[in-house]
Order: C-alpha cells, then structure tokens, then sequence
C-alpha cells in the first residue's frame, strides 16, 4: 500500500508505514490474523504432538479457511452491506458456478461427460453462469419489495440443490431436440457426484510435479523438490506444503475481491448503491434508475459468488451436492460472518470471515482436541443415554466426552451465542459503523490538485468523519 | 373554476368535475399530445408558457377518491402554490406528477411531453424533481455525499466506467468538477460546515436545506416542494425563501405544497387550492383570499 508510491524521505515512508499499520485497514487485519495465528500455534501444541508440522498445518488451515469465507463475505457484502439486497441463496449461486465450472472442464468421456474446456473457460464460465442465475432470479423479484428477493433466493438454491440431486439430470443430452446445433452429452451425476479432475488447484500442483492430475504417477520437478523437502526437513507434510501453495492462491483472490468491491464502492455507481440501500426512493428522485443499479450489483455479486464456490468446492477433485458448501446453512455461515465484521466493511468482511472460520468454524474442533487429551481417557460413549446415565451418579466425564466427540454440533449452540450477543451488545459487527465515503476522490480536499500529498485515508474508505481533523489530501486509489 | 372567470373552457371544466365521478379513464385523450395538453392549460395561461400541465388526473385508495380528477398548469418561471387542508390530496398529487403512484386516469405533461406513465427516475431525469414533505436524508451518508449523488448522468454510475483501470481517470476528473459544484452549492446554501456530517445528524431544518440544495443539484427546470418549511425556525424558513426566490429569478419553476396560509399569499403569484380530492379554486393570492368556497372549505374566519 503505502510502501508502493514514491519515497519522499525516509521518515515519511515511515510515518505513513507506521500510520497506515495503527490507523489503516492493513494493520487491523494484521493484528487480527497474528492474534488468530499465536492461538492456533497455542492450540497445535497443545493439542496431540505433531511438532512444526502441525503448527504449520493449523495455520494453514486456519488460513485456507479465513480466505475461502473472506472470498464469499466480501461477495455477500456487495449485495447486502453495500446495496442492502438481503441475498440468502449465497450457496445456490455457488453451486451454480461450481456445477458449470465441472460440466465445462469434466473430460467428455467421463461420467458424467463435460466439455473438456480448459480451466480459465470453466471459471469464466462458471461465473458468468451464476451472473446470469443472478438476473433471472432478480429482475421479477427486485421489483417487489426487499424481503421477496430473500425468499426467491433461498428458495432458488434449495431449488438448485435438489435440482442437482435429481436424477433426471444425472446424464443428459443438451439441445438433443435442436436440428441445428450438436448434441452435447452432459451430466450433474446426482447423488454421485461429479468428477472435476482440472480444477484450481491443478496450476498449483503444475509448480511441484510433472503429473499435476495425479502426483503419484509422476515425479517432482526441480522446485517441488526444493520446496518440499525444505518444509519437510521441518517436519512439515507434503500435503500441506501443497494446501499451503493453494491457500496462497486464495489470499491473492481475497485480495482481488477486496480490490474489485473497493472500486465499485469508492465511485459514482457505489454511491448509488448506498442511496438504494438508505433510501431507494430518494434515489429514484434524484433520477437513478435502481433497478439497473440493483440488477448490475446482483449479477456481479452472483459472479463473484460463483468464483468462490469453484475456488472453494473443487479443489478435493470432485463434488455432489451433499457437499456442505452448498447447503443452506452455508449461507447462514457467511451472514453470520459478515455480521461479525459488519455488513458494509470491506475490512470488516475479511476480519468477520477470519475471525468465524477460526473461532466459530474450526476453533471447536481443536479445543475439543486439547480436551480429549489431557481430559478424557477411554473410548467416549457413543448414544445420549449412555452419557447421561453416568450423571445419576454424579459422574459427568461421560457426558463431557460425548460432548467433545459431538463438538461439530456445538458449533450451531455457539453460533446461536454469539449472533445474541453481536446483537445486545453490537448490532452493527465490529466495523459496521463505519460509514465509507462512496466517491472515487476525497471529496473534502477541495482545492488540493495534488495526488500524493498527505497521509491516505483507510483502504476501505476512512473513519467515521471528524470535523477536529484535517481534511485528509490526495485520491482515494491508485 | 375560479368563479370570477366565466369562461367556456372554464364552466366546462368545472361542470366536468362537478358530474363526472371517475370517468377520467372514458376521456380518452383526443388529437396530439400538444393540443390535448393545450386544452388543458388553464385559461389566461399561454401554452407555449406551461411548464407542468396536471389534466383529470385521478387516484382511488379502495374506494376512496384521494385525488378527483385534478387538473391544473403550472406557469413556467412561476412560483406557485398547492393549499388544502389535510387529506385534501396534496401529495397524493405529488406522487401522482413524480410517478411514485400510477394515475387511475388523467395525464400529466411536462415541458410539453406527456409524462404520464414515466418511472420517478426518467421523470426526474426530464428535470422535473421533488422534496418530501418529511425530509428523506440519505442518513448514513454525509451532506457531501447526498450533493455528489444528485448530478445526472454521471459517467462513473456506469459499472465498467467505475471499475475498469482505464476507464477511472476520466470519472475522477468528472468527479473533481462535481465537486466544485457541490462545494459551491453548500455555500449558497450556508451548509458548508456541515459537510462531512452525515445526513443522520442533521437537525430538521438544515435536512430541509440539504434537501433542497441535492434536488437542486440535479439540474432541474422545475420543484417541486412539499412543505419545505414543515418544523423550520423562521430565521432558517427566510433563508430558504430566499433561495428559492433566488432559483426562480434564474428561471427555475417552483410548486409548493404549504400550510402557511400567509406564507403562500405572500409569496406566490398564483395558488391552487385542493379539497377533498379537487380543486376548489385556483388564482392570484387575492382573488383566493376573498373566495367564499375556499374560506368555507378551508381559511375559516382567519382570512
């Protein structure tokens, strides 16, 4: 950020360094993620001995999952937080773009068949499809009043879901009655799944083997053999080197996400989105046309939904529709997230997504990691009566290792805990009062002509205004 | 129907209101556009110097007629007034000119197009904008940001033009000239120290301001007010009839909706006065004044 433009004098590089880490968004996000990090190392090595590698993997994890709900946070808030559209489909326009993505890339003598289209097709094609869910859903639903959108949507992706499960879709002929065009052998594999052997993580395997599609057959090229043996002489697996590379991806996509939602919000076309969101008839008043506006916002929304979904789903390999990234309580995983941060903040989007997928998310299962080592000895019972037997005797160890070894479920007692108290103590989020400024320049740097003078306000637009401080120079972005 | 003009045109318009009970939808618009809205210009009024032509226009709530086959023209470069008592369909109207409700029947020109039907936003894109009656500030955003929203067609509203790398130069240098315009437009109207607050914080009458200088910021030909002074100190509610005496001497055309019986015969060249859904009475501040029907209906003995 700072550190890219031109260095004046050392002191200012500095200054600004040191101001965008304690006031920027940079540095939010930095103690945020470092204090995630010094507790999940906590939780690694009290948990059962792994050594450096298990260190490494919970923070890889730990990552991985911080980035994939970032990704689909950051999507969501661009419906919700910026534009106020109570989208709650978010896993139906996943598994779309999903779907699209394996029915483009899935090899044609498969089953089911694809296409055999290269990778970068299937992502476009996969986001463009989701684009387009996105419109059929919203043209008749955004001319009624906000809550119907919210019905049309969450019916949508169970609609979708079952779709996919069905086995009337499981093979089929596209355009099989249409003289004119080629039968197109195709398939979503209902129950069973879908093969998706070129998917994301194929480039990134592409850098460490000569056989990406199957590491096994094949040999490591120069640099998997350097990188690999370097983390392993660490005691790091090779597996996770390898997840590790991909998460590296997912945080470059974050990133591009955060960029994308930034430039939309930061200009004329977010400051409309604001007003729809404020007050969609003012805006109407002032002669913006907000079905345009809402329809654009949707499908992009929808499009970079669909992105995340194919970055999330398929990088096992294969999916089907039992996968929980399309179930509806993803949806709610990623609401619940992005109220944590606050809808609106782009900042906040990141931190809710980081702070649900490690303490909400996978936080459980590593406590209850540490518990059943140092608590609980012998196998723990496996029905409800035989845990609550022991209790008529006073004795709870049962009960608490049936609790542990069920701790996946607690997840939903948690997550019900925390959406109470966010919203008694912080309906908002964390970062939710923050009202960004929607323009493309600082709009209170009137006669300043200069582009690089003082300090830059907050990535995501900048603090609450306060008339005490001095109107901040230079544009908005790059 | 003002009693003193015993016109033809005007004995038939108003034996066509007296009889007709939401037969609007049946009076088919007959020959052009123009002519028919011509026809509809109020007597004594040319035409060619009509801003706002409001003809039959009619809406029913279940059963309630809010608003009877209303008709009436608005010179351009005027300030004119719409009284009535409460219920008397004031804003109904005015959702009816701005789209925000579709007309049972009855047509609404505007600079000699027939705008009847438009959505609120091409209609505000014709240059024909409102205020509400309870300021409706954008509230989470500031006073800077409810200006720099108004412009019309502002390139960066396009998405591409917003995002692309390209593209952006050309909207920041856009923006950069907004700015200077909202910046002023603070000035004229003394909000200038309130620009980075956000709408939310304002008190009601700096909303009032703030809503008049964003509709003003879209360039329009002509406003329309709803009780712009609604809850305003006197010192502030000068302050606006100031401007907007200012606004009109630079040719914009004003309907106010006003309860202040004074304030309206001070300062409007011609009012329009609704009851019940119609049109009582139209005509200069004096003539209004001294008619019987609308002291009955509405001033009581204080006039």
């Amino acid at each position: 950020m700072s550190g890219s433009d031109p260095p004046t004098t050392d002191g200012s590089v500095r200054d600004r360094l040191r101001t965008e880490l304690r006031e920027g968004d940079a540095g939010l996000i930095a103690v945020v993620m470092g204090s995630i990090y010094v507790l999940f190392t906590i939780f690694a090595v009290l948990g059962p001995a792994q050594g450096v590698g298990g260190v490494v993997a919970a923070l890889q994890a730990v990552t991985f999952w911080t980035a994939l709900y970032a990704m689909l946070v950051l999507a969501l808030n661009l419906h919700w937080g910026y534009a106020g559209l109570f989208n709650i489909g978010v896993a139906g326009f996943m598994a779309v773009g999903v779907y699209t993505f394996a029915a483009i890339t899935a090899p044609t003598g498969g089953t089911p068949p694809g296409l055999g289209l290269p990778l970068w097709v299937g992502v476009v094609g996969g986001m463009l499809m989701a684009a387009i869910a996105g419109a059929v859903i919203s043209l008749p639903a955004l001319r009624l009043r906000a809550d119907y959108l919210a019905i049309v949507t969450v019916a949508f992706s169970e609609i979708v879901r079952l779709s996919l499960l069905s086995t009337t879709f499981e093979q089929f002929t596209l355009f099989a009655n249409v003289p004119f065009l080629p039968d197109i052998p195709l398939g979503s594999g209902a129950g069973r799944g879908i093969n998706i052997p070129i998917n994301p993580t194929i480039p990134v395997k592409s850098l460490y083997y000569t056989n990406p599609g199957n590491p096994a057959s094949g040999s490591r090229t120069a640099v998997g053999e350097a990188v690999i043996s370097a983390f392993g002489a660490a005691g790091v697996r090779e597996t996770v080197v390898v997840s590790l590379t991909y998460t590296l991806v997912l945080i470059a996509f974050v990133g591009l996400f955060y960029w994308l939602l930034r430039r939309i919000g930061n200009s004329p076309f977010g400051r409309v989105l604001k007003a729809i969101r404020e007050d969609e008839l003012v805006a109407n008043s002032l002669g913006k046309d907000t079905r345009l506006f809402k329809v654009k916002v949707f499908m992009v929304g929808c499009a970079l939904m669909g992105l995340g979904g194919i970055l999330w789903e398929t990088q096992k390999g294969y999916t089907d529709p039992t996968a929980t990234t399309f179930m509806p309580i993803q949806t709610f995983y990623i609401f619940i997230a992005l109220m944590i941060g606050g809808a609106g903040s782009n900042t906040g989007s990141v931190l809710g997504g980081g702070l649900f997928a490690s303490l909400l998310f996978l936080g459980p299962q590593y406590v209850s990691r540490i518990f059943s080592k140092y608590f609980v000895s012998g196998d723990p019972p496996t029905t409800f009566v035989a845990a609550v037997g022991p209790l008529g005797s006073l004795d709870p160890g049962p009960l608490f290792a049936y609790t542990l070894q069920n701790v996946s479920s607690l997840r939903f007692v948690l997550v019900g805990v925390v959406l109470i108290l966010l919203m008694q103590y912080r309906p908002t989020g964390l970062l939710g009062h923050r009202k960004e400024v929607a323009a493309s320049i600082d709009l209170f740097d009137r006669e300043g002509p200069s582009d690089s003078d003082g300090p830059r306000p907050a990535a995501d637009g900048g603090r609450p205004p306060d008339r005490s401080v001095p109107p901040e120079g230079g544009d908005r972005d790059e | 129907m003002s009693e003193d003009r015993p016109t033809a045109e005007a004995a038939e318009a108003s034996g066509a209101t007296a009889s007709a009970d939401g037969a609007a939808a049946e009076r088919a618009p007959d020959g052009t556009e123009a002519t028919s809205s011509e026809d509809a210009v109020r007597d004594g009024l040319d035409p060619a110097d009509a801003s706002l032509v409001v003809d039959d226009l009619a809406k029913s709530f279940g059963g309630i007629d809010a608003v009877d086959e209303v008709s009436f023209s608005v010179e351009r470069g005027s300030l004119t007034g719409l009284i009535g008592p409460n219920g008397a369909g004031k804003s109904t109207t005015f959702n009816l000119i701005t789209g925000v409700h579709e007309p049972d029947g009855g047509r609404v020109s505007f600079e000699g197009h027939d705008i009847t039907g438009y959505r609120t936003a091409e209609i505000a894109n014709e240059g024909l904008v409102r205020t509400f009656q309870i300021a409706r500030e954008l509230e989470e955003m500031t006073v800077l940001e409810n200006l720099m929203l108004a412009p019309r067609n502002q390139s960066g509203e396009k998405l591409l033009n917003a995002v692309a790398p390209g593209l952006r130069g050309s909207v920041k240098a856009e923006e950069r000239e907004l700015r200077e315009e909202v910046w002023e437009t603070l000035e004229l109207f003394e909000i200038d120290h309130l620009a980075r607050e956000h709408a939310g914080n304002l008190s009601g009458g700096q909303r009032k301001l703030l809503e008049l200088a964003r509709a003003l910021m879209v360039d329009p030909s002509m406003m329309l007010l709803d009780e712009p002074f609604a809850g305003v100190n006197p010192t502030l509610e000068e302050k606006l009839l100031d401007r907007v005496h200012e606004l009109r001497e630079a040719g914009l055309t004003f309907l106010l909706v006003e309860h202040d019986m004074d304030l309206i015969m001070e300062h409007c060249e011609h009012v329009i006065v609704m009851h019940q859904g119609q049109v009582l009475a139209e005509g200069p501040p004096a003539e209004i004044r001294s008619n019987e029907r609308v002291i009955d209906a509405y001033l009581g003995e204080d006039v």
